[in-house]
């Protein structure tokens, strides 16, 4: 499934005086199985973007396509749509609302109206992808679990609908690096089971290890689009538009500076590590 | 989705009468609505309504805003006319036809009670388009005040006053990012009969109550982090002062009261 975004303005409170243009004239297209990191400063149109792609926003002006089809058609079944293009929004575990963990988990897979039996195998199959053991925390309450348990039920809740696109707001704000982690974890995983993934994250070395594609917006606009190598190469553009890059393409760029002959365009510890190895064995200085 | 609701419905913009007291225009909200109770006829209606239009002028503040303050009262506005004008049971008849009688007295009293319920609603409204919340609060706490000799709690109702004021905002749009987040696991907030309508509820007020909670719990703590104690001893911020614009406001209420008095003797019946 791809989803294509065409010349996609939105304007929050239109025609009022608290009128504001968070996206302008905004156009990319998501193909199948990518895994693609949205980044940019806050307040830039990163979450009203990623609106857009299910229809919870209706565009201004512009297009959103699914396989083609105008997503704000009058035929199309957006509700059918959801359960397809699953979404995860910030410190989503603040949408908990049920008595138990598996209740909450089963809320998305009982509004698609599945029959009890699969509904239960989806619920374990969700908090298996998020590492909840179901014997464990099933029957809790989900207030009582900690911010990082929370967070992770809170997305199964979206995994359990099976959703072929994921698309994920920020979803390691706020958390420990550990939690950070397993969450990361947890996507890669996914990722790699198919699942097209669109993660807007504000760590340039999580987009680094994880993206196959980086889109980079500034104030409602899209500014650079491409492979993690081509975009984090743009030093200044991220810059400018106050990002940064990985640690290790800025670790590069120090190194460079002084003199060691390092190709310019690594930006993963890895990739650095086998560079400077090299230069090693060959005797360089460095 | 929600964002047809406002409430608190300050109209920020600079102008002279932003910039009165808000002590000051409370009380002149108060004396313009007694004002109205006083008068008995078309022109002395014609008079407040040309002094409400002109404050707006002053206020730049589009008239229609202040009619705007009128559509969710439109119901009770029409049941006030049709019920005065159908149920006078004394008066000269003016029209028979079945069942419906329509006296003299009910016509005068229908427009009476539907005028003064028009202005009062429009005072208040441009008083409110004009305030911001927090000076209308700070106002209404200063002129409580006097009443804390009898131990009313003026300090604490302003300030839960504008701690609820502050936070109408803030829960709006937490229950529009909860609502998105719900609709996206597929919840239907709009179709459905009445119960399953109000069952679609459940999702959204518990976290909605959760953060509410949350919050609140939050910003005690800031407070008395903050050494909050209640309003004993406080100095604030904004201090209060009057200024040469609020004598002249006073001057043009008190003048406009003086028209609709005089008025009200010379033309005693008016022109109805
Ligand atoms: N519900 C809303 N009403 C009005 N303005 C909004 C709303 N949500 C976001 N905005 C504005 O739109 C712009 C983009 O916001 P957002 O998409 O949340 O940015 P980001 O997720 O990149 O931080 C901001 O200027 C923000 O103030
Ligand atoms: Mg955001």
């Amino acid at each position: 499934m791809s989803i294509e975004l065409r010349n996609v303005t939105h304007t929050y409170s239109a025609g009022s005086a608290f009128q504001s243009t968070a996206l302008r004239d905004v156009s990319l297209k998501i193909e199948d199985g990518e895994f693609v990191a949205l980044v940019g400063h806050t307040g830039c149109g990163k979450s009203t973007l990623v609106q857009h792609l299910n229809g919870l926003l209706k565009p201004t002006s512009g297009q959103v396509l699914v396989d083609g089809e105008d997503l704000n058609g009058a035929n199309v079944n957006r509700r059918e749509l959801r359960q397809r293009v699953g979404l995860v929004f910030q410190y989503p575990e603040y949408q908990l609302f049920e008595e138990t963990v598996a209740k909450d988990i089963a809320f998305g897979p009982r509004n698609q109206g599945l029959p009890e039996d699969e509904i239960d195998a989806r619920v374990r199959r969700a908090m298996a992808h998020v590492h909840l053991d179901y014997g464990k925390y099933a029957g809790r309450s989900p207030f009582e679990l900690s911010g990082g348990q929370m967070r992770r039920a809170a997305i199964a809740g979206v995994l359990a609908m099976e959703p072929s696109t994921l698309i994920l707001d920020e979803p390691t704000a706020g958390l420990d690096p550990h939690g950070r982690d397993r969450i990361l974890g947890m996507l890669q995983e996914l990722h790699r089971d198919g699942t097209t993934i669109v993660m807007v994250s504000h760590s340039m070395d999580d987009v680094a290890k994880l993206a196959t594609r980086v889109i980079v917006m500034d104030t409602g606009t899209v500014l650079l689009s491409g492979t993690p190598r081509e975009v984090f190469a743009q030093r200044e553009a991220m810059d400018k538009a106050g990002l940064g890059v990985p640690a290790a393409a800025r670790l590069c760029a120090a190194l460079r500076e002084r003199g060691v002959k390092l190709p310019s365009e690594l930006y993963t510890p890895d990739e650095l590590r086998e560079a400077i190895l090299r230069l090693w064995k060959e005797g360089q200085p460095c | 989705m929600l964002n047809n609701i406002t409430i608190g419905q300050y109209y920020p913009v600079k102008s002279c009468i932003h910039d009165l007291d808000p002590r000051v225009k409370i009380l002149l909200t108060i004396a313009l609505i007694v004002a109205v109770f006083l008068v008995h006829s078309a022109i002395g209606y014609a008079l407040v309504l040309g002094f409400l239009y002109l404050t707006c002028r002053l206020a730049h503040v589009p008239f229609r805003m202040l009619l705007k303050g009128l559509k969710p009262l439109r119901w009770i506005l029409v049941l006030t006319f049709v019920l005065n004008l159908f149920f006078a049971a004394d008066g000269d008849i003016l029209l028979q036809w079945q069942f419906i009688t329509i006296r003299k007295q009910g016509l005068l009293n229908a427009l009476h009670y539907s005028l003064r319920l028009l202005f009062l609603v429009m005072g208040t409204s441009l008083l409110t388009l004009t305030t911001s919340p927090i000076q209308l609060s700070d106002g209404m706490e200063m002129l409580m005040s006097p009443l804390k000799v009898i131990h009313f709690p003026a300090h604490e109702l302003a300030m839960m006053m504008s701690i609820a004021l502050r936070f109408i905002p803030t829960l709006m749009d937490e229950t529009d990012k909860i609502m998105k987040a719900q609709m996206a696991r597929g919840a239907d907030f709009e179709s459905g009969n009445l119960i399953a309508r109000a069952k679609a509820m459940v999702p959204l007020l518990v976290p909605l109550f959760v953060s509410a909670f949350r919050r609140a719990g939050d910003l005690a703590m800031a407070m008395e982090a903050r050494c909050y104690h209640g309003g004993e001893g406080r100095t604030r911020l904004r201090v209060l002062k009057l200024g040469r614009g609020d004598l002249w406001a006073s001057l043009a209420v008190a003048g406009l009261i003086g028209l609709i008095i005089v008025e009200g003797i010379v033309l005693p019946g008016g022109l109805w």
